[in-house]
C-alpha cells in the first residue's frame, strides 16, 4: 500500500515539474549549453537567464540552469557542472559563488572538453576559464568618479565611500575607479569616511548613519550598489541632508535606475548581466559549430545613466536606463 | 486465507524502507525512460560521488533521531573540520595524515560537547545543536579568515581518486561511504549498542529502567555521530579538492531529508540506517536526472519538497496502523 501511495504521488510530483510526457525526452542530437547563477532569486541572475534563454532559442541550443542554493554556494556548483558534463554540454557558463574553490571543477570540465565560462565574476586565476565575459568594474567606478568631478563644480568635497566588503575584487575596483575618476588617491584628505555595506540596503543605511555621526558635513556618497545608496538616502533624509548631498552608484537595475529618475541617486553606471549570458550562449553557439573557443576577457560594456548630465561626460538619461534595466 | 491478506501489507508496512526503494526504483526507472544519459555507470558513479557527503553526514544524523533527538550543527561541525585539516595541513607544516586526525579529533570534540549539554544539563537537542550550529559556523569563519584553502596535499584529497571496476570510474570516497553505512548497519542491527539506541529513542525511561546507562550512551551517539561528521569533512575537502569555509550551510536540513525520506521516524527509535542511504541517493538521482531532461534546479527543491511531507505522511499512517 505504502509503495503504491509512494508511486502515486511520485507521478503527482513529476507531472508539477511538467515533464510527464515523452516528446521532452531529452536528445542527443541538439547541442546543450548550461548556465549556473550564484542563486536563483536575485534579479540580476534573473536577468541573466532571460538573456541566455532568448539566445539559445536563436541559435537552436537547449539551455540547461542550476544555481547555488544561497550566495557561496560551491557544493551545489560542483554538483551542477558535473551533471551538465554528464549531459553533454557543450559549454557551460557560470558566475562562480566561491571564485577559488569552483576552480578544480572547472579544469575537469574543461579536460572533458566543454567550453567554460565566467559570467560577471572572474575565476582566481582568471585563466581557469576559456573566457570571462563581465563588466568592466573599474570603468564603472571611474565613471561615476568624472560625473562626481563635474557635479561638484570646484565646491570642496567630503566623501563617504559605502564598500562591499574586504578582499572582494569587485568592490575594490569600483572603489579604485572611483577615486581615478574623481582625480584623487586612496587615503586622500577628501575622504571623510569608508564602510563596509555589503551591498545591503539596511546596512548600507547604518554606514551613512555612523558616517554622518563621524563627519556631519558630507557632501558626497559613492556607493557600491544602488540598494547600498538607497540604504544611504534614508540616512540622509533622516538628517534633512538629502537635497545637498551627491550619491553616486553603479548597478542599473529597474529599482537604482527610478532612484536616478526621481533624484533620490545622481548617477549610476548601468552593467548588463543579459548581454553577459546572450554573449556567453552565442559564443558557446559558435564553438558547437566548429568555431574557435572565446578566449580571454570579453568586456560587455557599462553606460553612465543621469538626468543632470554634466559637460564632457558621455551619459545616457534614465529613459535608455529604464528600457536597458534589469530586476 | 483472511489471515495472510492482512499480514502482507502490515509486513510491508512495518518495513519502513519498502516504500522508500520503490520510489528510488520508481525514479530510476523514470529517468532511464527520459533521458539516455541516465542509465550508465558512470552516471551512477557520479550520483555517489554527489550524495556521499550528505549521506554520510546522515549516517550521523540517523544515529541521534534513532535516540529521538535531531542534529542542526552536522554540516557546520564538518564545515569546521575541513578547515582545520586543510588549514593544518597546507599552513602549519604538520604531517597530512596528522591534520586529518586533528580534524577528526575536533569534530568528535563538538558532538561530545553536544551530547554533554543534552545530557548532563538536560538541554533540548534542537536549542543545543542549535546553538552549536552558529557558535562552530563563527569560529570557521574566523579561523579560516574566510578564505579558501587550496593547493592541498595528496593525503586529503586521495578519496577523490578513482579506480576501475568494470569499465566504470568510482571514487574511493564512495567505496568509503557505502562501507561506513554497512558498517552502521551492522552496529544498530547486530550488537547490544544497536538495541540500546533503538531502546533509547522508544523510551528513554524504559531504557533507564531496564539497565541502559542512557546518559552514557547518549553521549556516545553524539560522538561518534560527531567522528562521522569528521570523515565527512574529510570526503567533502577530497571531492572538492579545497578547504572551504562557506561549505555545509544547507547541509543539516539536507541530511535530516535523507534521514526522513529513508523511513527513520523522526520521533526515534524506529528506522534503518540503509534507509537513509536510499534516502540520499533520491535526492541525488532527482537532482541528477532532472538536470540531464534539463529541468531547472528550482524544480528539484520542490519535489524534494513534495517527497518529505510525503515520507513523514506514511510514517505517521503507518505508526497509526501499528498502534
Amino acid at each position: 500500500m505504502i509503495a503504491r501511495l509512494s508511486a502515486g504521488l511520485l507521478a503527482a510530483a513529476l507531472l508539477v515539474t511538467g515533464c510527464g510526457g515523452n516528446e521532452q525526452k531529452a536528445s542527443t542530437s541538439t547541442n546543450k549549453v548550461g548556465l549556473i547563477t550564484k542563486t536563483e532569486t536575485n534579479p540580476f541572475f534573473v536577468k541573466m537567464k532571460e538573456g541566455a534563454q532568448q539566445a539559445a532559442k536563436t541559435s537552436g541550443l537547449e539551455l540547461m540552469t542550476a544555481a547555488g542554493k544561497f550566495d557561496g554556494d560551491n557544493a551545489s556548483q560542483l554538483t551542477a557542472i558535473e551533471n551538465m558534463v554528464a549531459a553533454g554540454v557543450k559549454g557551460i557558463l557560470i558566475t562562480p559563488n566561491d571564485t577559488k574553490a569552483i576552480v578544480p571543477a572547472i579544469k575537469k570540465a574543461r579536460d572533458a572538453g566543454v567550453v567554460v565560462i565566467a559570467l560577471d565574476t572572474p575565476t582566481d586565476p582568471q585563466d581557469a576559464t576559456d573566457a570571462l565575459f563581465a563588466t568592466d568594474n573599474l570603468k564603472a567606478g571611474e565613471l561615476i568618479g568624472q560625473y562626481a568631478k563635474g557635479a561638484m563644480a570646484g565646491k570642496t568635497a567630503k566623501i563617504a565611500t559605502l564598500d562591499l566588503a574586504p578582499g572582494i575584487t569587485v568592490g575594490q575596483l569600483r572603489h579604485d575607479g572611483f577615486l581615478k575618476g574623481f582625480g584623487i588617491a586612496n587615503g586622500d584628505p577628501s575622504i571623510a569616511c569608508s564602510q563596509d555595506t555589503r551591498g545591503d540596503q539596511s546596512k548600507g543605511q547604518e554606514a551613512m548613519e555612523n558616517c554622518l555621526q563621524k563627519a556631519p558635513d558630507i557632501n558626497l556618497v559613492y556607493t557600491i550598489n544602488e540598494p547600498a545608496a538607497l540604504g544611504a538616502y534614508t540616512a540622509l533624509k533622516a538628517k534633512g541632508r538629502e537635497k545637498e548631498v551627491l550619491i553616486v552608484s553603479v548597478d542599473g537595475g529597474c529599482t537604482g535606475v527610478k532612484a536616478v529618475k526621481s533624484g533620490q541617486i545622481a548617477a549610476t553606471s548601468q552593467q548588463y548581466p543579459l548581454k553577459m549570458a546572450e554573449d556567453g550562449v552565442k559564443a558557446v553557439a559558435d564553438f558547437a559549430k566548429g568555431g574557435a573557443k572565446p578566449k580571454g576577457y570579453i568586456d560587455t560594456g557599462v553606460t553612465l545613466i543621469t538626468d543632470k548630465a554634466v559637460p564632457g561626460v558621455e551619459s545616457k538619461d534614465t529613459t535608455f536606463g529604464l528600457a536597458n534595466c534589469w530586476g | 486465507m483472511a489471515v495472510m491478506e492482512a499480514t502482507l501489507p502490515r509486513r510491508i508496512i512495518t518495513t519502513p524502507t519498502a516504500g522508500p526503494l520503490a520510489a528510488l526504483v520508481l525514479a530510476c526507472v523514470f529517468f532511464a525512460v527520459n533521458s539516455d544519459q541516465f542509465l550508465t555507470g558512470g552516471n551512477f558513479s557520479l550520483i555517489i560521488q554527489q550524495v556521499m557527503v550528505v549521506g554520510t553526514l546522515a549516517i550521523g544524523q540517523t544515529l541521534i533521531i534513532l535516540t529521538a533527538g535531531i542534529d542542526l550543527s552536522n554540516g557546520a561541525i564538518m564545515a569546521f573540520g575541513g578547515i582545520v585539516m586543510t588549514k593544518l595541513a597546507v599552513g602549519s607544516g604538520l604531517p597530512p595524515l596528522l591534520a586529518v586526525a586533528a580534524g577528526l579529533a575536533v569534530c568528535a570534540a563538538f558532538g561530545l560537547a553536544n551530547g554533554l549539554l543534552v545530557t548532563r544539563i538536560s538541554l533540548p537537542p534542537f536549542i543545543v545543536t542549535l546553538g552549536m550550529l552558529n557558535v562552530v559556523f563563527a569560529l570557521t569563519h574566523i579561523y579560516s579568515g574566510d578564505q579558501t584553502v587550496t593547493d592541498l596535499p595528496n593525503a586529503l584529497t586521495f578519496l577523490g581518486q578513482t579506480f576501475r571496476v568494470g569499465g566504470t570510474n568510482v571514487t574511493y570516497g564512495s567505496l568509503l561511504t557505502i562501507l561506513l553505512f554497512l558498517l552502521f548497519a551492522y552496529l544498530l542491527g547486530y550488537t547490544a549498542w544497536g538495541r540500546h539506541v533503538y531502546a533509547l529513542g522508544n523510551s528513554q525511561e524504559v531504557a533507564r529502567l531496564t539497565g541502559i546507562r542512557t546518559q552514557r550512551l547518549t553521549i556516545g551517539v553524539y560522538t561518534v555521530a560527531g567522528l562521522v561528521y569528521g570523515i565527512a569533512a574529510l570526503l567533502l575537502v577530497s571531492r572538492t579538492g579545497v578547504g572551504d569555509p562557506q561549505a555545509g550551510q544547507t547541509d543539516n536540513l539536507d541530511s535530516i531529508t535523507a534521514v526522513v525520506l529513508g523511513g527513520t521516524s523522526l520521533f526515534g527509535g524506529r528506522g534503518l540506517v540503509l534507509g537513509t542511504l536510499i534516502g540520499a541517493l533520491i535526492v541525488g538521482v532527482f537532482r541528477n536526472g532532472l538536470q540531464l531532461m534539463g529541468v531547472p534546479s528550482i524544480y528539484q527543491t520542490l519535489i524534494t519538497g513534495i517527497l518529505v511531507i510525503l515520507a513523514v505522511a506514511v510514517d505517521q499512517l503507518s505508526r497509526r496502523r501499528t498502534r
